[in-house]
């Protein structure tokens, strides 16, 4: 395909997702949700049998900073287009918080291979963090969402002599055994709050206070606007940087750790190193996107940060791709739309969402949009 | 503290323990025969519990005036029958084809079928959601020595689970199947060119591990005089500590693994400084500090890596 057909792509896709997730998101009755999904899915096997899916995919990945760029404009223009919507600005809100966070995971596991079951718990350092500090009145909010990731990076350390001593299973247990610890003392401590959580003020920047409605000008809209801008641009930069960091020598580095231990540090490559520098990275994004989440949810309790949450991250990372942001991308926000607009099976929906994450394992392990093979040669980039 | 208070935390400790090691020793014996941790195990133990109290249920209704001792057996056994076949079914169905994935991707999935089977018990058994209390299927007689109260169903408990730990050791080491299950744990495929029947010996291992978990169930509902369905993940979670901290495939490193956490746990709830409310988070926060010391557990599995 040439360039230009390439770009061509790019935008309508681009587009075809945009106008997808406005519809999607504005659907209310059953049975269009239902028609839709069901639409959809059918709509992708046959792109799929086709050939045409690889095609576009191809296109997107040879022209990926035009491709950021077009996904942070639609972006743009869907919180736009929702900009008094509380419900679905949340939701969004939520899809970006969701995905720093597990692109932090993506970094630990997807790229070094440093298994973590506690995500979820790292998120709720961080927003624990941000609320103690802000209720105490300590620090301004933008210092809090930055310790909050600092203090899950620091909580982390803790983990690390475990974590890099054992392997497998082994390291499965300590990070679901920490994330047992973690719910455990958040409900019996009573100074955080206990079972019933604390309430966590909002985020203000340049004392622009961000838990007020949004008035500029002639817009006026949900104080979830604001919110969730901040958060586009903060995730916009996490994923560049992460990006940046799988296709540099780190990357690689981390890459190495993850497929061969042995034969990485046959070639000098430090392996402990690696493993903290993912490790912490991981856990300081996961605190500052936790941190971020707390202020935006201005209520937090254990609840939100249980053991069942760390299996949503990993079963997101799973399920996008392990080791690819875009499929991150796109798996959080299946994962965090579907149950919520899958209501009207209210009671089924946990039922349901196991069984498709099981069936994806054993049917399609690679996730929906599995990571490719590094690039060696510059050719294939240009 | 005296020591007749000491006395009731010791018995107390050992009937957690004993639960716990009976646990623990599916974990063991399922990653013996397929090197995976399946992880859905607590919640199996949550399912024979439901299973025992809706036969209970079941046998109120039909025959209102039968005796209580083939009450309780009619439990057990249909308890034991109902979940080694589920764990059959599960390990034919799902969790052998997961032999050649990623150890992540075969724990998730495990995990994901325990929340099938905790939503399937919350959705479908009636008024799953709440708590159930559990019938006292054992005469509640009780005795006092010299000032400690020795509860005659805990010491029947203890006993059947004593028999039953005996029981497997007998198996896995005296029996020409045992000698399979072993030979299978070793070397799967070694073991198949010697003329052992794989399938078979995983599934009777499956049933075995589930049956004993059946039993731990109905022990903690005849325990604690409650069920309910979201017992299995600390149950699991318990077990699966139990297990690695003993060193994964090692039987009795799990029995000693499920006795070392109860023993944990108790210590939390009554020898330190601070509430009794912390004893899961000092018994976890120290199973973490033992993988520290000991990555591979206390009875570790023999490890070399090829290059």
């Amino acid at each position: 395909m040439d360039r230009s057909r390439e770009i061509f792509v790019c935008l309508l896709s681009a587009m075809a997702l945009l106008v997808f997730s406005v519809v999607f998101l504005l659907a209310e009755d059953e049975t269009v949700i239902g028609s839709y999904m069901v639409g959809g899915a059918v709509l992708l096997w046959i792109m799929v049998r086709m050939g045409v899916y690889e095609k576009v995919i191809t296109a997107v990945s040879h022209h990926e900073r035009l491709w950021a760029s077009l996904v942070f404009i639609a972006a743009l223009i869907l919180l736009f287009f929702f900009r008094d919507n509380h419900y679905c600005l949340f939701l969004v809100g939520t899809i970006f918080c969701y995905t720093i966070a597990v692109l932090g995971l993506n970094v630990q596991l997807g790229y070094t291979g440093v298994i973590n079951f506690s995500a979820a718990s790292f998120f709720g350092v961080g927003g624990y963090t941000a609320g103690m500090l802000l209720n105490q009145g300590l620090v301004p909010p933008f210092a809090a969402f930055i310790l909050g990731g600092v203090m899950a990076g620091l909580v982390g350390c803790v983990l690390l002599l475990p974590v890099l001593r054992t392997s497998g299973h082994y390291s499965a247990l300590v990070t679901m055994a920490f994330a047992l610890l973690f719910n455990v003392f958040l409900e019996v401590n009573e100074s955080f709050g206990g079972p019933q959580g604390i309430a966590v003020p909002s985020f203000s920047l340049f004392g622009v206070d961000f838990g007020s409605d949004v008035e500029w000008g002639s817009i006026t809209g949900s104080f979830y606007l604001r919110y969730d801008l901040f958060i586009l641009v903060f995730l916009a930069i996490v994923f560049i940087m992460v990006r940046r960091v799988e296709r540099s020598w780190m990357g690689l580095a981390m890459d190495a750790v993850r497929l061969d231990e042995t034969a990485s540090a046959c070639f000098g490559i430090n392996i402990v190193r690696w493993k903290v520098t993912a490790f912490t990275m991981g856990n300081v994004l996961m605190g500052m996107a936790g941190a971020l989440y707390a202020m935006m949810l201005a209520y937090i309790s254990p609840a939100n940060f249980t053991f069942s949450d760390s299996l949503l991250f990993l079963s997101i990372l799973l399920l996008g791709g392990m080791g690819n942001c875009w499929g991150v991308l796109l798996a959080t926000s299946i994962m965090v739309v579907l149950p919520e607009k899958l209501q009207f099976i209210q009671e089924y929906r946990y039922l349901l969402y196991s069984l498709l994450v099981l069936l994806m394992i054993v049917y399609r392990p690679m996730g929906l949009l599995p990571r490719r093979t590094r690039v060696v040669t510059s050719e294939d980039v240009a | 503290m005296d020591g007749v208070l000491l006395a009731q935390f010791i018995m107390n400790g050992l009937m957690l323990g004993m639960m716990y090691a009976l646990v623990a020793v599916g974990f063991t014996l399922f990653f013996g025969v397929l090197d995976i941790i399946v992880f859905s195990h607590g919640d199996t133990v949550m399912v024979g519990a439901f299973a025992g109290l809706g036969t209970y249920v079941w046998l109120q209704s039909v025959y209102p005036d039968i005796d209580t001792v083939w009450v309780c057996l009619w439990v057990v056994l249909a308890s034991l029958l109902a979940v080694c076949l589920l764990g059959v079914v599960l390990a034919r169905g799902l969790i052998m084809r997961l032999r050649s994935s990623p150890p992540l991707n075969t724990l998730l999935a495990t995990m994901m079928l325990g929340t099938v089977l905790r939503e399937a018990i919350r959705l479908f058994y009636p008024d799953g959601s709440n708590p159930q209390p559990f019938p006292k299927l054992l005469p509640d007689t009780s005795w006092v020595l010299g000032g400690v109260t020795v509860r005659l169903d805990s010491v029947l408990l203890f006993v059947g689970g004593l028999l039953l730990i005996g029981g497997i050791h007998l198996l896995i080491n005296k029996t020409k199947l045992g000698m399979a299950v072993r030979a299978v744990a070793q070397d799967s495929e070694a073991a198949q060119l010697m003329g052992v029947n794989f399938s078979f010996i995983v599934l009777l291992t499956f049933a075995l591990g589930s049956g004993v978990a059946a039993f731990a169930g109905l022990m903690n509902g005849i325990y604690y005089n409650e069920i309910n369905f979201s017992m299995g993940v600390l149950l699991g979670a318990i077990g699966f500590s139990a297990a690695v901290i003993g060193g994964l495939g090692n039987i009795y490193g799990a029995i000693i693994g499920g006795f070392v956490f109860a023993f944990l746990q108790t210590i939390g709830a009554v020898a330190l400084p601070f509430s009794s409310a912390y004893k899961d988070v000092f018994a976890f926060a120290v199973v973490i500090v033992l993988m520290a010391i000991r990555p591979t557990g206390f009875l570790a599995e023999r490890s070399s890596q090829r290059v």
